[in-house]
């Protein structure tokens, strides 16, 4: 009975002759909170697939070592199989259903039945659900999170922190629960939000569940965790407790080489004249509404804005582009731009790099080579050949095959080929695909939403370098739009805060923290 | 470099399991029944060449309604289950060509001009009621497809044709359920440049009609337009952020998809030698989306080499088993074989539908 609650074996992953894990030796106890980090593409995902049996981790050939919990060896065959061994796992995704309410959530085909006359007859399909025995069931999971949440509130209707919860939720009502796989919990969380689960986790540890923590924000693991296992290209390189370690040195053993932490180069903001001003702009983007904006952006400038969650920073970009529902009066090098018209904005040389690069940002199923190469191509008839005087524009494969290795070497985007599919690619290289794909449409100016968001150390470093060099370079505004303050203010000439769907303020980026958290709060809505 | 290495060290049956996987093993199996069932065919006393030879035709008269799947695929209105609302075109091309008093090759030409716009105008009524429900899209058109034969089947009847090779003998007025084509344009197309080697004979210039606008298409797909129809299929979102009008892209796709289903069906009845009016359209529909499936094309994904594939295959084990069955148990049940057989990969194609990532 002394045996760890789990223990990995040698574990050697391999996609395709492509080693991603290699030897990997771990051991959990029985309340224990273990902080995994590494950068995009370490190998943590897989790790954790391969513990939960996830499906794709058989079709690809299986894994090799042992994976043994409380000392016997297991072999999960899909992901129920982990869960009824008491293995739960909450994904970076939310996997739960919109329309049903947070109750409804948590104990989804795991409901307490009632049998009914029709059920005895016809079998337990047709029990009735137990409404009051499901709201006790759900509320007591809630509270061993210690946070409120109406179990009532369809989802749809839920804060995104409140959505994680219900998630951590759902996995804690589960009796058997020993072992708890938070990937990137507190990715979409406010502060405060995150600063509530790590109650949480704490809470969780102390009754006796362990927990496998995943995150890039290294001061939480520091908080929360005993232990802390840094990986790097497939392989653990340090497995330290907790309370011996610090960021940096974090830092530097996912990285492999020591980071320079928020080097600001900070140079004298240009004075120059206004190349954008947005007046009176309203943006009904969900969870993001903008009420009323007047913003004037100077020439050659970095602008930051920044801001809490859901107060409206990226409804700016999102409706000036024209992807949202806005109104208001923007004028860009003294000509009005049409709102509500994407086109009429990229042709007027501006570009947008969304914050929803899944969705926005990518053709997930199509190669490199096009996400790169599209837009510059349908706007501006680049990469193609006109045939037969003009009249047929042909798809120029040669000159897209190159702009996008030259892009693929200077943003050191990591694939097998530029003809690989963008749905392939870790987070970070998606990222640095979609800052490819602007920069291939040369703008004068442009917008850059969450460039760093849920991207690790390295990554990060390499997009704010390239966005920082397109502007010096190339003389290009850029607004770049970050829930990071300290990454805003790394290159940022100046900073704007949106509180409240309004602008509460604007300030040098070499102002102190404390003046753009007061403004932050300011107008909160 | 690490790929290179891996290259080189990869066995033989690595890339056995790649050339299956990048084939599909659905399409690995009938091919090989298919290959199985033409092996049999001599051995049970049908003739080999003879069943090459169906196969050439059918292929041409087919592959041009399975080739009109193709743009509705890449611009995101799924697989074009509203097929008959061109063909209806096509028909209407192809009774008023006669009416008028076109005769042999002419009649040919004339068929596909005045089907056009008709075509033309169908497909922008079609586009925009499609624009109006994405999301449901192939529901919808299943809908259009068969309200529109019900609707010709009174057409058919009620509208002045007069010309005595096509309507009701004794009434002299509507027209008939299947009108021969002999004198106008059977065969025009599959008897150009025919070759005939012994008992195979090749239906030359359909598969050369049927390669020109298989090249048209492919060509089209790699130019600027078609290279926004793809990326309209693949992510709209993307591709509205990219200043692409979506609406009008995808209406393009329809108005394209109805006309080749026009001229398709023109492809089919000079091959078969008969119009087939009032509920024929009805059956054309399913046999095309199941053999572009079955040629490995997802809902926003389609080749010409599924087009091609997907024909060969689909229409190779619909023809050959009944053929084969028949020879081997010296009854004559093929209708029912037939039946058997052309629903069954009907139904098993459906099952094979694969979706983009989101």
């Amino acid at each position: 009975m002394n045996a760890p609650l789990l223990e990995l074996k040698n574990i050697k992953k391999d996609f395709f002759g492509n080693q991603v894990l290699t030897d990997i030796n771990l051991t959990l106890n029985e309340g224990e909170v273990l902080g995994l980090v590494g950068e995009n593409g370490a190998g943590k995902s897989t790790l954790m697939k391969i513990l939960f049996g996830m499906n794709v981790i058989r079709d690809t050939g299986g894994y090799g070592g042992d994976v043994l919990l409380n000392g016997q060896k297991v072999n999960f065959a899909s992901p129920f199989d982990a869960l009824a061994a008491g293995i739960g796992m909450v994904h970076q995704e939310f996997s739960l259903i919109p329309g049903f309410s947070a109750t409804e959530n948590i104990l989804l085909n795991r409901e307490p039945q009632k049998k009914s006359v029709v059920s005895e007859v016809f079998g337990q399909r047709l029990n009735t659900l137990d409404r009051s025995a499901m709201r006790k069931g759900a509320s007591d999971a809630i509270e061993k999170m210690g946070v409120e949440i109406d179990g009532e509130m369809v989802i749809n209707d839920m804060p995104v922190g409140h959505k994680q919860f219900t998630e951590i939720a759902r996995e804690l009502s589960k009796e058997q629960l020993k072992l708890l796989i938070l990937d990137e919990p507190t990715a979409v969380l406010t502060e405060r939000e995150a600063a509530a689960l790590l109650d949480s986790i704490r809470g969780m540890s102390s009754r006796g569940i362990a927990v496998i923590f995943i995150t890039h924000r290294l001061q939480e693991i520091l908080n929360v965790c005993d232990k802390v296992v840094v990986m790097r290209d497939g392989e653990i390189v340090k497995d330290v407790a907790a309370q011996e370690t610090n960021v940096t040195e974090i830092t530097r053993w996912m990285v492999g080489r020591s980071v320079n932490a928020a080097a600001a180069s900070h140079r004298e903001p240009p004075e120059s004249d206004t190349v954008m001003s947005i007046r009176r702009l309203w943006v009904d983007m969900p969870g993001e509404t903008v009420r009323d904006v007047s913003l004037d952006v100077r020439r050659g400038e970095i602008l930051g804005i920044g801001g809490l969650a859901g107060q409206g920073k990226l409804g700016i970009p999102n409706g000036v582009m024209g992807l949202y529902q806005a109104g208001g009066t923007v004028t860009f090098e003294g000509k009005e731009i049409p709102l509500n018209a994407p086109r009429k904005c990229l042709d007027s040389q501006l570009a947008f790099v969304s914050e929803d690069r899944r969705g926005v940002g990518l053709l997930l199923d199509e190669s490199l080579e096009w996400n790169i190469a599209f837009p510059a191509m349908q706007i501006q008839d680049k990469f193609l050949k006109p045939l037969l005087g003009g009249l047929i524009k042909w798809r120029d494969e040669k000159a897209i095959a190159d702009v996008t290795k030259r892009y693929i070497d200077e943003l050191q985007i990591r694939c097998t080929s530029s003809r690989q599919k963008a749905k392939e690619l870790s987070g970070g290289n998606q990222q640095k695909v979609c800052l490819a794909k602007a920069f291939a449409l040369e703008p004068q100016f442009l917008f850059v939403s969450e460039p760093t968001r849920g991207i690790d150390v390295g990554a990060k470093a390499l997009v704010l370098e390239a966005l920082k060099k397109f502007n010096r370079e190339s003389g290009v505004t850029i607004v770049m739009i970050s829930s990071e303050l300290e990454e805003l203010r790394q290159i940022c000439d100046r900073i704007a805060i949106v509180s409240g769907g309004r602008i509460a303020g604007i300030l040098p980026a070499t102002d102190s923290s404390e003046d753009f958290g007061a403004l932050m709060v300011s107008q909160v809505v | 470099m690490s790929e290179n290495v891996n290259k080189a060290n990869r066995t033989f049956t690595d890339r056995a399991r790649d050339a299956v996987q990048s084939f599909g093993l659905p399409r690995m199996i009938i091919a090989v029944f298919l290959l199985v069932l033409f092996i049999a065919a001599p051995f049970v006393g049908a003739d080999f060449w003879t069943q090459v030879t169906n196969l050439f035709n059918r292929f041409s008269w087919n592959a041009v309604l399975v080739l009109a799947m193709v743009p509705m695929v890449h611009s995101g209105c799924g697989l074009n289950f509203g097929l008959p609302l061109g063909i209806i075109s096509g028909l209407l091309g192809a009774t008023l060509s006669i009416e008028w008093g076109f005769t042999g090759l002419a009649s040919f030409v004339m068929a596909v001009l005045i089907a056009t716009p008709f075509a033309l105008l169908f497909g922008v009524g079609y586009g925009w009621l499609l624009n109006k429900i994405k999301g449901g899209e192939m529901m919808i058109a299943t809908y259009v497809g068969f309200s529109s034969v019900s609707f010709m089947c009174m057409m058919w009847l009620l509208l002045p044709y007069h010309k005595p090779d096509m309507v009701w003998g004794l009434a002299g007025k509507g027209l008939r359920t299947t009108i021969s084509l002999e004198g106008y344009y059977a065969g025009v197309l599959s008897r150009f440049l025919q070759i005939q080697i012994g008992k195979l004979v090749i239906p030359t210039g359909a598969l050369l009609v049927f390669a020109l606008l298989a090249f048209l298409m492919w060509a089209f797909l790699h130019t600027k337009t078609g290279t926004a129809m793809t990326a309209v299929g693949s992510n709209p979102t993307f591709a509205r952020a990219a200043g692409i009008n979506i609406d009008r892209t995808r209406m393009l796709s329809v108005v394209m998809s109805t006309w080749l289903a026009a001229v398709g069906i023109l492809m089919y009845e000079q091959g078969f030698g008969f119009i087939q009016l009032y509920m024929a359209p009805f059956n054309m529909a399913l046999p095309a989306v199941s053999a572009i499936l079955i040629g490995g094309a997802s809902v926003n994904k389609a080749s010409i080499a599924n087009v091609i594939i997907g024909t060969i295959l689909f229409q190779g084990i619909v023809t050959m088993t009944p053929t084969v069955m028949n020879s081997m148990i010296h009854m004559d049940i093929s209708e029912v074989i037939r039946i058997i057989v052309s629903n069954g990969m009907i139904l098993y194609a459906l099952t094979r539908r694969t979706e983009a990532t989101r």
